[in-house]
């Protein structure tokens, strides 16, 4: 059953800068409970206060504290429409159209290990799927990859949620490389891995996984439009032919993708 | 309460604001978030006769005030259509309307004919305008022949309703517009999107996958507004007027050129509501000026 949608004004509750390239929105609704949401879903933004942008910005669920009633964000600073969210101020009104597409699978039994991996910006739907796992009695192992160490981000709320482990490009936190290179994958069996991040990494651990035989899922990026699988935009090429990024997934299981 | 009802031939719709096709998809994805009965007609989905995968990503571009996109009519068929999503849409309170898509008039004529098989949709929109496929379409709206063609083939087949979406990206629309009128079209809809494209300039290369793309969005709307209201002074069959509306007030702008109802697309995708809001827009409009009906204001532009 797919989860009601709903538009939403939220309000934001904070804006914390992480690093000069990252902020972390935390937003509520003012007037009732937040809807059900689950982790690998994703937002459509409406960005305000920008000459540039035009249309919505597709922004995964970071982490929903259900006991303050606030959902998190957190963007990267890339180009006009994320600048402009990133210059929201406490108090300010953001317009979300909530909650789209498919999550992660969740575990079926609390005795799997499960492993998530994330890069960079990408590590943001993960939190919210390792909290979703606690509640499951389950403590996930995470593996964290960014070029430098002041590029990982969140890691208290990480090492809250799950065991963390670690690759910078220049060594300068964790293990040098990436991701795919870390000890952890080849010391420890995992029954299924998650994977959002930029599109080489996740081609790279999809390529392990498919190695090891272990289940996995990718999250992808594709841009949109709409969010609401109407306008075509964000297709993906599938086993199954061209389909919605947006209502089919974002999160698809690698085998069926066409990724060599 | 104002009365919106307006008609296109003897399409009744209880208000004059219709969904564009290829921008709400058969309507029931957005039903979490808008009243789609508050909605005068929704018209689905680009239709082929055979399934069609469409161009390859990336299919969009975002412009100032508007977008690029190069979907190239992907569907799965008008069989699909009747036998999977008609049973889904067609006791939704509206008037449910089929876009349809061809690669020659056999084509278009075969796709209607299967439509016209269907009770609960009494009406088509030929779209002989898109830009984004190479074997046909924009091709027969460019020529007064060419879109001739279509509607004579189409009208042999198709007994309801029949409007005729035009394209922009021609010389003179008014020729087309009379052309298909003689044809025995219904109604025009205009305008469908304007050719165009943008370079990535880091990558030197074009950001669409077929390298141009049909442009929507708020930044066509004075292009659209001129070309409705020049058609609608020319042929005697309703218009439809689209093209980059975003709020009541551009709504009533088209109205007033000459549009006896007008579609709403891109804007959509900024706010999925924004059909059942600008309906209401029109009719507070109507109210706060003491006009009993939107016919009272349907061309009155000088
Ligand atoms: C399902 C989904 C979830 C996402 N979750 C997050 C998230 O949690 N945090 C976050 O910071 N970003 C996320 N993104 C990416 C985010 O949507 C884009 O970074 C954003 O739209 C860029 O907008 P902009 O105006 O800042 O940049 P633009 O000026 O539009 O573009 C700047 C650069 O970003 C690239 N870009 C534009 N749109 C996208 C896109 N949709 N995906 C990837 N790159 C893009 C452009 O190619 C360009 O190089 C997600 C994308 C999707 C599809
Ligand atoms: C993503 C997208 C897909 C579209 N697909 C179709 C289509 O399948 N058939 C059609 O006749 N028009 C299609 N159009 C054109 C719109 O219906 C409309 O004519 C155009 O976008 C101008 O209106 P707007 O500025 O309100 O969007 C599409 C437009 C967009 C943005
Ligand atoms: S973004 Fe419109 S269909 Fe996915």
């Amino acid at each position: 059953m797919a989860l009601k949608k709903h538009i939403i004004d939220l309000q934001v509750v904070s804006v914390e800068a992480l690093g000069e390239r990252f902020v972390l929105l935390k937003c509520t609704d003012p007037n009732a409970p937040l809807p059900p949401m689950m982790p690998g879903q994703f937002a459509q933004l409406r960005v305000d206060g920008s000459k540039e942008t035009f249309l919505r910005r597709p922004i995964s669920i970071n982490f929903v504290d259900a006991k303050q009633n606030q959902i998190w964000f957190l963007v990267q600073l890339v180009g006009a429409g994320s600048r402009a969210l990133g210059r929201l101020k406490e108090g300010d009104t953001l317009n979300a159209l909530l909650p789209l597409g498919n999550g992660f699978s969740m575990p079926v039994s609390a005795e799997k290990k499960h492993l998530l991996v994330g890069g960079g910006v990408g590590t943001a739907p993960l939190l919210y799927l390792g909290a979703q796992m606690n509640l499951m009695g389950m403590r996930p192992t995470f593996l964290l990859g960014a070029r430098t160490k002041d590029m990982l981000l969140q890691m208290e709320d990480f090492q809250r949620v799950g065991d963390v482990y670690v690759t910078t490009e220049d060594g300068s936190a964790g293990e040098k490389g990436f991701v795919t290179q870390h000890s952890i994958l080849f010391k420890q069996h995992f029954d299924r891995i998650s994977v959002c991040g930029p599109s080489p990494m996740m081609k790279a651990v999809a390529k392990f996984a498919r190695a090891n035989s272990v289940p996995c899922e990718v999250s992808l990026e594709n841009m949109m439009a709409c969010g609401l699988g109407a306008c075509l935009c964000c297709v993906e090429k599938t086993v199954k032919g061209n389909v919605c990024v947006c209502t089919e997934g974002p999160v698809f299981d690698i085998n069926e993708l066409t990724w060599e | 309460m104002a009365n919106l009802s307006t008609s296109i031939g003897a399409l009744q719709m209880k208000n004059p604001v219709m969904t564009a096709s290829g921008t709400f998809g058969y309507g029931i994805e957005f039903e979490d978030v808008v009243d789609l009965t508050a909605i005068g007609g929704i018209i689905v989905k680009g239709t082929t006769f055979l399934p069609r995968q469409g161009n390859d990503y990336p299919r969009m571009a975002e412009t100032p005030s508007g977008m690029l996109n190069c979907v190239g009519l992907q569907n799965k068929g008008v069989q699909y259509f009747c036998e999977t999503i008609y049973p889904k849409i067609r006791k939704i309170d509206t008037q449910m309307i089929v876009n349809v898509s061809g690669s020659s008039p056999e084509d278009y004529a075969r796709c209607a004919e299967c439509i016209d098989a269907l009770e609960d949709i009494h009406a088509i929109e030929l779209n002989i305008s898109c830009p984004n496929v190479h074997d046909g379409g924009m091709a027969f709206g460019v020529t007064t022949e060419g879109a001739s063609s279509v509607v004579r083939a189409v009208r042999k087949a198709y007994g309801k309703t029949l409007i005729v979406k035009l394209s922009p990206n021609v010389t003179d629309i008014v020729s087309i517009a009379k052309a298909v009128e003689a044809e025995g079209a219904d109604s025009v809809s205009l305008i469908n999107t304007l050719m165009g494209t943008a370079i990535d300039i880091e990558k030197r290369k074009r950001m669409l996958s077929i390298g141009t793309g049909g442009l929507s969005g708020p930044c066509v709307k004075p292009v659209a507004l001129r070309m409705v209201y020049q058609v609608a002074k020319a042929v005697n069959i309703p218009v439809i007027g689209l093209g980059g509306i975003a709020s009541a007030t551009d709504a009533i702008e088209f109205i007033m050129a000459g549009a006896s109802a007008i579609e709403i697309g891109t804007a959509n995708f900024l706010d999925p509501a924004i059909s059942a809001k600008v309906a209401q827009g029109i009719n507070d409009w109507l109210d706060a000026h003491n006009i009993a009906s939107v016919r009272d204001i349907i061309g009155v532009a000088e």
